[in-house]
């Protein structure tokens, strides 16, 4: 407590203390995320089987259209896995975006009585998402035994890749929540561009049905970088990983996460104006 | 060195949007916008979008407040006394000049604030601390002086949506009671609960401020006011009008409340001037005048009237309408209704118009209309004859208080489900 003995309030003046502030402010983010997870597993079952059962019918029928009927190319990977491994990022993405964009909003009482770094709120609410996320990869590894693939090594290369969703939902709920203060009607923006953006990354299909041309034009979509490096390690794809991919969704998502922190300190003070 | 709040030249501006009511807006309507001013020939309807008036809540206010020192904040509404709250506990940010803290701060501006009804009182207590501020091991080590002191060990693993609304104005209360800040600000919390439970929160307050704390306590109970801080502050629209110990400060506050003996000198009136109101007071059932009004709380107001030879010993009537801010006309209390018979004897009198439930409105200021009648023919009738302002009672026992948007009108009501 020694650093927070002095507050200096200026107008027009951002506040040097903002990182200080957010760090001596941690344990607010651990007790957000554990209240979203508290309320949203009380009802156990109810919560448990929502996780399972969303990507297990959304990959019947993803694998009963693309793979089935349409007859998309596999790449050697069983279709089910090859659309589930994609399904779990893409999940804990729009999950995380949807209900992080509400967050400042939803809890605008909050906002409007007690002073916090505002950014707690949004980042805190990703961890149910990831919390989701891991209940349902429980899934994916089942699936994997099923098809009886060895994740072997490459297994230990997941959290990279889960952090590199969290870091590109992250910047995308940052810049949409405030927004979404700002103006309310903004979620029926959110809403589409989660919906589209299921179809514009490669969720139900592999990449390699793009053309080689197009190819990392289509990677500016930081998922896809993303789910390629789940495919990779997880659903058996023998062709060696593409680092430029991953690389680029590294590039946009820190682009993002830059712009989103830019809008949102620029607007947070206002915050408890406007909520 | 020993202060411990400073603020210097403190502002803050608000902008009133007229044309559009809500607050936040909507991105359609900026794109609408952002299209017409690309096309200027429809200019005259995107002017209608500029159509805003700024609005200075606080405006210029310096003062400093030294380690230890109790400070009440007085004003009436919309004075920016809780402006001046959400400035210093950093809820909003200030248009102009600095404040230096030093030390913790903590805000009590709704008690309650971050309970999840779905969680238990104990998961609560450590949400709700960490939201005020307070370190985990903190919560821990006082977790149980807060389940004492809200009184609710039989509940503690309840979800708080089963709670009355007492225990859960307690318990976030408890929980704020405990954070141990070393500069406290308080906003009208003594408000709510049962009398019992307000005189612990303000024994509770009082050891805060013993243990050489630094407390900012707004409020519209003087008495708190008094018995609290040694020293007041009062705010009249955004500006400070006066600083110094709580006696004299609170003294001046009522005072300075526009009284009645002008009343009788004012130009802007009609009627035949028979007879004329001189003056207006509200008077409590103790005999206390003030301009302050209780909701729903009895009190009389109290006419004088000075009558010409006409109308001695004529039948008089009386009429008084209740208007709110936009002297939207509200009710009446007319003695016409109740066949109430009024006579003028002398040359001056009083008439008495007792309201014994008080007015059911929301805390804001209000006026008054006088119509005076003798023999049916008004004699006097003078708009904004008085202003008043009207504070709440805790009439839900919750500690909510309606907001001007819910309408001016408070009725006691209850709510079940159908069986």
């Amino acid at each position: 407590m020694q650093n927070d003995r002095e507050i200096l309030i200026e107008a027009n003046q951002i506040e040097r203390r903002y990182w200080l502030d957010l760090w001596l402010y941690r344990e607010l983010f651990y007790f957000l995320a554990w209240r979203e997870i508290l309320v949203r597993y009380k009802q156990t079952i109810v919560g448990i089987a929502w996780v399972v059962i969303r990507p297990l019918l959304t990959m019947s029928v993803f694998t009963l259209v693309f793979g089935r009927l349409a007859k998309l190319p596999a790449d050697g990977m069983p279709y089910p896995l090859l659309v589930l491994s994609a399904l779990l990022p893409w999940q804990l993405f729009s999950a995380a975006v949807t209900e992080g964009s509400a967050s400042l909003v939803g809890n605008a009482n909050m906002i409007s009585k007690i002073y916090f770094p505002r950014l707690i709120v949004p980042a805190s609410s990703i961890v149910v998402s990831v919390v989701d996320f891991l209940f349902s990869l429980l899934i994916l590894m089942a699936a994997m035994m099923l098809y009886g693939i060895q994740p072997g090594w490459k297994i230990l290369l997941l959290p990279v890749f889960l952090a590199m969703t969290c870091i590109f939902a992250l910047g995308m709920t940052i810049l949409f929540s405030a927004l979404n203060v700002r103006y309310r009607d903004f979620r029926y923006v959110i809403g589409f561009i989660v919906q589209f953006g299921l179809l514009v990354s490669p969720v139900a299909f592999s990449i390699s049905i793009i053309p080689q041309a197009w190819q990392m034009v289509y990677a500016l979509n930081p998922m896809v970088g993303i789910i390629e490096g789940f495919r990779w390690c997880l659903a058996g794809n023998h062709n060696p990983l593409n680092m430029s991919f991953v690389l680029l969704s590294i590039l946009v998502s820190a682009m993002i996460l830059t712009v989103g922190l830019m809008y949102f300190r620029a607007t947070e003070r206002t915050f408890a104006d406007v909520i | 060195m020993n202060s411990a709040i400073r603020v210097n030249n403190l502002g803050k501006k608000y902008q009133i949007t007229h044309l559009p009511k809500q607050r936040y807006r909507a991105l359609r309507d900026v794109i609408a916008e952002r299209l017409r001013t690309v096309f200027p020939g429809r200019s005259k309807l995107s002017r209608q979008y500029s159509n805003r008036e700024e609005f200075w809540a606080l405006e210029d206010l310096t003062f400093e407040v030294k380690i230890g020192e109790r400070v009440g904040i007085i004003g009436r509404n919309g004075a920016g006394k809780s402006t001046l709250l959400k400035l210093l506990s950093r809820i909003t940010a200030p248009s102009t000049g600095r404040i230096l803290l030093r030390g913790r701060v903590a805000s009590l501006l709704e008690v309650g604030t971050g309970f999840h009804p779905e969680l238990t009182g104990r998961e609560n207590i450590y949400v709700n601390g960490s939201i005020l501020g307070m370190r985990r091991n903190e919560i821990r080590q006082k977790f149980d002086e807060i389940v004492a002191f809200a009184n609710i060990e039989q509940f503690l693993d309840t979800p708080v949506k089963r709670y009355s609304s007492g225990m859960y104005m307690r318990l976030g209360f408890a929980i704020a009671a405990h954070l141990e800040p070393e500069i406290l600000l308080v906003d009208e919390v003594l408000a709510v609960g049962d009398s019992e439970f307000q005189a612990k929160c303000l024994g509770k307050m009082e050891s805060i401020s013993k243990e050489g704390r630094t407390v900012l306590f707004v409020s519209h109970n003087m008495s708190a006011v008094a018995t609290l801080c040694d020293r007041a502050i009062l705010l009249q629209k955004g500006r400070e009008a006066m600083d110094g110990s709580v006696s004299s400060v609170i003294a001046h506050y009522l005072e300075a409340t526009p009284s009645a003996e002008q009343l009788g000198d004012r130009t802007d009136r009609s009627g035949t001037a028979h007879a004329r109101v001189t003056g207006i007071e509200f008077r409590d059932p103790y005999g206390v005048i003030s301009r302050t009004l209780v909701s729903r709380k009895a009190f009389e107001i109290v006419l004088d009237v000075e009558a010409t030879q006409e109308a001695i010993g004529k039948p008089v009537s009386v009429i008084i309408v209740v208007c709110d801010r936009a002297e939207t006309r509200l009710f009446s209390l007319y003695s016409e209704w109740q066949r109430s018979v009024l006579e003028m004897k002398e040359k001056t009198g009083r008439l008495i118009c007792s309201v014994p439930q008080g007015f059911p409105l929301i805390p804001d200021q209000y006026s008054l209309v006088i119509g005076l009648l003798v023999k049916g023919i008004v004699a006097d009738k003078i708009n904004n004859a008085a202003q008043f302002e009207v504070i709440s009672d805790d009439m839900f026992g919750t500690g909510t208080v309606p907001s001007i948007g819910f309408g001016p009108i408070v009725v006691n009501h209850s709510w079940f489900t159908a069986t």
